[in-house]
């Protein structure tokens, strides 16, 4: 069901983000960022709920938010791999997700017109959350590309190692092409030059080069991901498969 | 949460007779003490302690329940404790900001925290063994806070009492939704009843000892009362606890893991068997089973983060420059 799984595949995204951002949660380099990152978080998670649930109704088999995020396994996820990319330093945590919300913020807007009235509804409220993601990580990528020689390295290597996961964002599945035609989601495709341009100020001011990326590395929307997705689901999933059936 | 009894406080003064009296005037007339006020040394010196002990204790208690938060059973759970423990840093910040009006900057009160030298509540020093912690945390830890906190919203030192004013309300949401996590497990499957029963087994006794000492070792009680700071000794708070508690235990059908607890009527409260004060003093000195590792992971965060840290100042620095070279 084409909805139905292009519905997942935005919310696998949201959960798997937001899942990423909990895990600095109490490790952060300031307090002020145990404060933000779970903030974000936060967000992320809320709206991937509401797409399950969405997803799941529409589906008509009775399965739950929980029962879509707990019991799928790696290959049924559906996410992009840039937001399965390991949190591996501030740097990393921040440009992954200043590269999503600059692609999520334009997609949302869009989707303030889609004819889903749930889509609509999400869209009001993340478009939002995501110009304030864009507004808080994009301070960042532009304090490390312009703070301390470690800093500029360590945001070069950011942008080096995630930038090939860039492309798969503007990807449209099957599934997606067909929510797409039938106007409840935005075509992924259009953003393009949006983000290229948010990306570009912001790099501009970070002293950060434009980025190429070699090749363009894909996957996710297959279900082809990389070996870190399985751990983070094994985590995640572990309490809620270990007692099968039991109300939480 | 979360305040403890005082440890190690040293109320020392050594101003005037006439001026400690002048002081003692405004408390007892119910004034609050404003940061510009003057104020005994011995006064300035309890709140900086207590005040940052208590600061401490949020942070470091982000790690206990932090340890849960990608594990979470549901989509629901998972967002509610992620803003629980969020809710803890918040508090942190205010608790630093308000010992920062006496004189004692964060950076300062946190690498005291990483050398050891300040102490913390000792509840976080035991580990998170099952999902039920979660539940058991916010209904007894956050309970215990509660009961800790509410008589410092009239704390004599203005900026303490309303930073507790904000705090107490997230902290009541947190105990209530603990208390119903503990509830669902409950009610709920074998297995969950017995996650529940163990983990009440394991928090009861750290969570009794979060009240302080005994008062009759409680040297410091005195003049923080004298000067209200504290407006309850340990014993009281102690017993407020546990006569709200076990009422809440019956009602789920747990058992307290307390043979000697029984009602007495002629006090109208519950006695309560004896407190291995040992294992206290050993865990509070960092002995416990988690002491070593909470400090260690609030080091590598203070440490994994330096050149962060170095990197906004050096921005914010260059900023600065570009503006008065713009000028
Ligand atoms: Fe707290
Ligand atoms: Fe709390």
């Amino acid at each position: 069901m084409a909805v139905f799984d292009a519905l997942l595949e935005l919310a696998d995204d949201h959960l798997i983000l937001g899942h990423r951002l909990s895990e600095w949660c109490g490790h952060a380099p300031m307090l002020e960022e145990d404060l933000a990152m779970p903030n974000m978080g936060l967000d992320l998670i809320g709206t991937a709920r509401t797409l399950y649930d969405h997803a799941g109704k529409l589906e008509g088999k009775g399965r739950s938010e929980d029962d879509l995020a707990y019991l799928r396994g790696e290959r049924e996820y559906r996410n992009c791999l840039l937001v399965e990319r390991p949190n591996e330093d501030f740097a990393h945590t921040m440009l992954r997700q200043f590269y999503f919300a600059a692609f999520m913020r334009p997609y949302w807007l869009a989707a303030l017109n889609s004819t889903d009235e749930v889509v609509r509804g999400v869209a009001g409220k993340a478009e939002k959350e995501m110009a304030y993601h864009i507004r808080h990580a994009g301070e960042w990528v532009i304090r490390l590309g312009d703070g301390t020689e470690e800093s500029a390295a360590r945001i070069r290597d950011a942008v080096e190692a995630l930038h090939i996961y860039v492309d798969e964002l503007f990807d449209s599945s099957d599934a997606a092409q067909e929510a797409e035609a039938a106007g409840l989601l935005p075509v992924r495709a259009d953003l393009r030059a949006t983000w290229d341009r948010t990306v570009a100020e912001v790099f501009a001011e970070a002293l950060l080069e434009q980025p190429t990326a070699a090749y363009a590395q894909r996957g996710g929307r297959q279900g082809i991901h990389n070996e870190t997705l399985g751990h983070l689901l094994a985590e995640m999933q572990v309490v809620h498969r270990a007692h099968p059936g039991a109300r939480w | 949460m979360y305040s403890q009894g005082l440890i190690g406080a040293d109320n020392r003064t050594e101003e005037t007779p006439e001026f400690l009296a002048r002081f003692q005037k405004r408390i007892d007339a119910e004034e609050k003490i404003e940061p510009k006020d003057e104020m005994p040394e011995g006064y300035r010196r309890t709140l900086v302690r207590q005040i940052g002990q208590h600061a401490h204790s949020e942070i470091v208690g982000m790690l206990p329940e932090g340890n849960w938060i990608t594990r979470a059973p549901s989509l629901r759970r998972k967002a509610a404790l992620l803003a629980k423990v969020q809710d803890e840093g918040g508090h942190g910040l205010y608790l630093y900001s308000a010992a920062e009006t006496l004189g004692v900057s964060r950076e300062e009160m946190t690498e005291e925290l990483l050398s050891g030298k300040a102490k913390y509540s000792s509840i976080f020093n035991y580990p998170t063994l099952s999902w039920a912690d979660m539940g058991t945390i916010g209904w007894l830890v956050d309970g215990a806070a509660i009961m800790n906190q509410i008589p410092l919203c009239r704390c004599s030192f203005g900026p303490y009492a309303r930073a507790m004013i904000r705090v107490c309300k997230e902290e009541s949401f947190h105990q209530r939704q603990g208390y119903e996590i503990v509830m669902t497990l409950a009610q709920g499957t074998p297995e969950q009843k017995v996650m529940a029963q163990d983990s009440l087994n394991r928090w009861w006794w750290p969570s009794l000892m979060m009240f302080g000492p005994h008062d009759a070792d409680s040297q410091h009680s005195d003049q923080s009362m004298a000067w209200k700071i504290k407006r309850f000794t340990n014993d009281e708070l102690r017993q407020k606890f546990i006569d709200a508690t076990v009422p809440q235990a019956e009602y789920l059908g747990l058992t307290i893991p307390d043979p000697d607890l029984t009602w007495n009527e002629e006090k109208g409260g519950y006695d309560h068997g004896p407190i291995d004060w040992d294992e206290f003093w050993r865990v509070v000195k960092g002995h416990g089973p988690m002491a070593k590792d909470r400090i260690k992971a609030r080091k590598k965060a203070w440490d994994d983060g330096a050149w962060v840290r170095e990197a906004a100042l050096a921005h914010a620095e260059k900023r600065r420059a570009r503006k008065i070279a713009a000028e």
